[in-house]
């Protein structure tokens, strides 16, 4: 049943949908990437609204070394892995080594993508400023694509890169399900000094995830650069992504693993579905998907705390247990 | 060199300026917070909303300009104890971060609705006062209105606080949840007074923001983290750690904005901020 689901999302680029619905694709698939990277932190008790910064490092990485050095986007991006697991050590150490849980730790990793968000903004002469940046494109004179530059004008390269990228991120997510740490850190996030008590290293669990979290988004940002080719450090930086991510696997149910992914299809498509329902509408009311994205987050957290996934996993599952 | 020290006593005594209004803007969050121990993500959303009441009323609808305050302070207010009242009433029981969270659902909300309603266009009320000259510094008059106008409604929060009664029962509430209700303060109430007293806090920044700031709907983003940050800073809930945080902050991005550019002021203050939470978790005046 799974591998027969997977083949047909893997045959999507020969359904003749034509472009824009594969682009639309290429992009639930890319924050449902973004957002199980997220998820892996967030659902153990890890509410982080810094997932912005190693986004930001991530995209602003592989573009600005290609840009400014000529440097591959594919050393680009590991540059980018390694200083956003810097960050997230210098970041991560000490607010869990001085117990900063909860409210706190999402306010101080707030802090942490508006100072990522206001650095790229700062440093203008460099990156473009709120005005962002665009690859140099290396597809003149008619070719279709540059490995080294992983620029690819064909939609179909993207679509079967990035889909491989997302089921790694899901097995990244199964393995951490399946081990130690998981088990651990649920502990922690019940009652972190119980947990201690017991010969949990505390510090280091929630390092490990983080790292694993943190260097996911990193990835996922180079990849965002890639594919649009252009970043801004409102898109890809400060709060309004970090709450983004949030709330994208809040909606999509945070504790099953397809949850964030469910997420970011929900939201892409709301703002399709009111797009294509309202017409000319729309054009006049320019935020009415978000509207209305809000108020759904708002009653999806009052009523729905697992999500849509997990609601309707919770329901199959009474449906289907005899009584 | 002289030159210098003048303009950077000019940076300072801005810093000053923007301290109040910031002490101001972080009071009502952590009213709220010391209180009922939920963070409104949106607080900032509100006092946008605050900002596009004021707005209408005085360009739109040509009502006298203290009027126009008047009712966007009494309509932020209501927009406070309607907003505990349906959203955060539901969650109090559930985890900490969902009752984070769901306010972040109202900040889209909030944006999304100012978007619809106003456009993305920048809007400004078209009061302009004239700068504020001592020797060679010159100050902006909406500044020091804000200055003056922010102190007054710390003192006057501070006062309602110490010296009413339901101020009093308000911080009895905010020292002890439990005993509270058995001391016949219904917390209900107490939590619906809170939230719109609250909310008439962002409402009065929002009054004093509009005269100083082009009005747009994603201007809550631009100091909306400063203010959770000060109140962390402070020690979440504790108003007198907010005070004295608003004005650190205020130096740094005054006179760090002064010295190299506006962005790195911010920058700095942020890296400070992160760096006090590792040295004292619980804020600098905040309790365990």
């Amino acid at each position: 049943m799974k591998y027969l689901l997977l083949a047909l999302l893997a045959g999507t680029p020969f359904y003749g949908i034509g472009n824009y619905p594969l682009h639309l694709v290429i992009m639930c698939l890319l924050w449902g990437y973004v957002y199980t990277s997220w998820s892996i932190m967030g659902r153990l008790g890890l509410v982080s609204f810094g997932h912005g910064s190693f986004l930001g490092i991530g995209a602003y990485s592989v573009v600005m070394l290609w840009n400014h050095f000529g440097v591959s986007p594919w050393i680009g991006a590991v540059v980018g892995v390694v200083l956003s697991a810097v960050v997230a050590v210098i970041i991560g150490f000490p607010c869990f080594r001085f117990k900063i849980v909860g409210h706190y730790f999402a306010l101080v990793t707030l802090a942490l993508s508006e100072v990522t968000r206001l650095i790229i903004v700062a440093l203008r002469d460099q990156t473009g400023g709120s005005l962002g940046a665009t690859p140099n494109t290396a597809l003149a004179q008619g070719n279709a694509w540059s490995f080294g530059a992983l620029q690819f004008s064909d939609k179909i390269v993207w679509f079967y890169a990035i889909l491989a990228v997302w089921l790694a991120g899901l097995w990244v997510w199964a393995k951490v399900d399946r081990g130690m740490t998981r088990l651990a850190l649920e502990a922690i996030s019940h009652e972190e000094e119980a947990a201690a008590s017991i010969g949990i290293n505390v510090t280091r669990s929630k390092l490990f995830v983080t790292l694993i979290s943190a260097v996911m988004t990193s990835i996922g940002g180079a990849l965002y650069a890639q594919y649009q080719l252009y970043i801004n450090p409102e898109t890809v930086s400060g709060i309004s992504i970090s709450l983004q991510m949030v709330f994208g696997v809040i909606a999509g149910g945070m504790y099953v693993m397809l949850g964030p992914t469910v997420g970011a299809v929900f939201t892409l498509l709301l703002a399709e579905g009111l797009r294509l329902a309202l017409g000319d509408a729309f054009k006049q009311f320019p935020a009415l998907d978000l509207a209305i994205y809000g108020l759904m987050l708002v009653l999806f957290i009052i009523h729905m705390p697992k999500g849509i996934l997990g609601t309707a996993q919770e329901a199959w599952g009474r449906a289907s247990r005899p009584h | 060199m002289e030159i210098f020290d003048i303009f950077l006593l000019e940076a300072v005594l801005n810093g000053i300026l923007l301290g109040g209004l910031l002490a101001l803007l972080s009071l009502g969050l952590n009213l709220i917070f010391g209180v009922i121990d939920v963070v409104w993500i949106c607080y900032a959303e509100m006092i946008m909303i605050g900002m596009y009441a004021v707005y209408t009323l005085h360009v739109q609808y040509h009502w006298p300009l203290l009027a126009a305050m008047a009712a966007g302070i009494a309509s932020v207010a209501l927009l406070g104890a309607l907003m505990h009242q349906f959203v955060i009433r539901p969650v109090l029981s559930a985890e900490p971060i969902n009752q984070l969270l769901v306010t972040g659902g109202v900040l889209f909300f909030l944006q999304a609705a100012a978007t619809l309603a106003f456009g993305i266009e920048f809007k400004n009320l078209g009061v302009k006062l004239p700068p504020v000259a001592i020797g060679e510094m010159s100050f902006s008059f909406p500044r020091i209105i804000a200055f003056a106008v922010a102190v007054a409604g710390v003192a006057a929060t501070y006062l309602f606080l110490t010296r009413s009664y339901l101020g009093t029962a308000i911080r009895a509430i905010s020292q002890d949840r439990e005993i509270m209700p058995l001391m016949g303060v219904s917390p209900g109430r107490i939590f619906v007074a809170t939230s719109a007293l609250g909310g008439a806090l962002a409402g009065l920044s929002g009054c004093l923001l509009v005269l100083q700031y082009d009005i747009h709907p994603a201007i809550g983003l631009s100091f909306g983290p400063i203010t959770f940050l000060i109140c962390v800073l402070g020690g979440l809930g504790n108003m007198l750690g907010g005070l004295i945080a608003a004005f650190i902050f205020a130096q740094f991005i005054s006179v760090g904005g002064f010295v190299f550019a506006i962005e790195w002021g911010y920058v700095i203050a942020f890296v400070f901020f992160i760096a006090v939470m590792f040295w004292r978790p619980q804020g600098i005046l905040g309790g365990k």
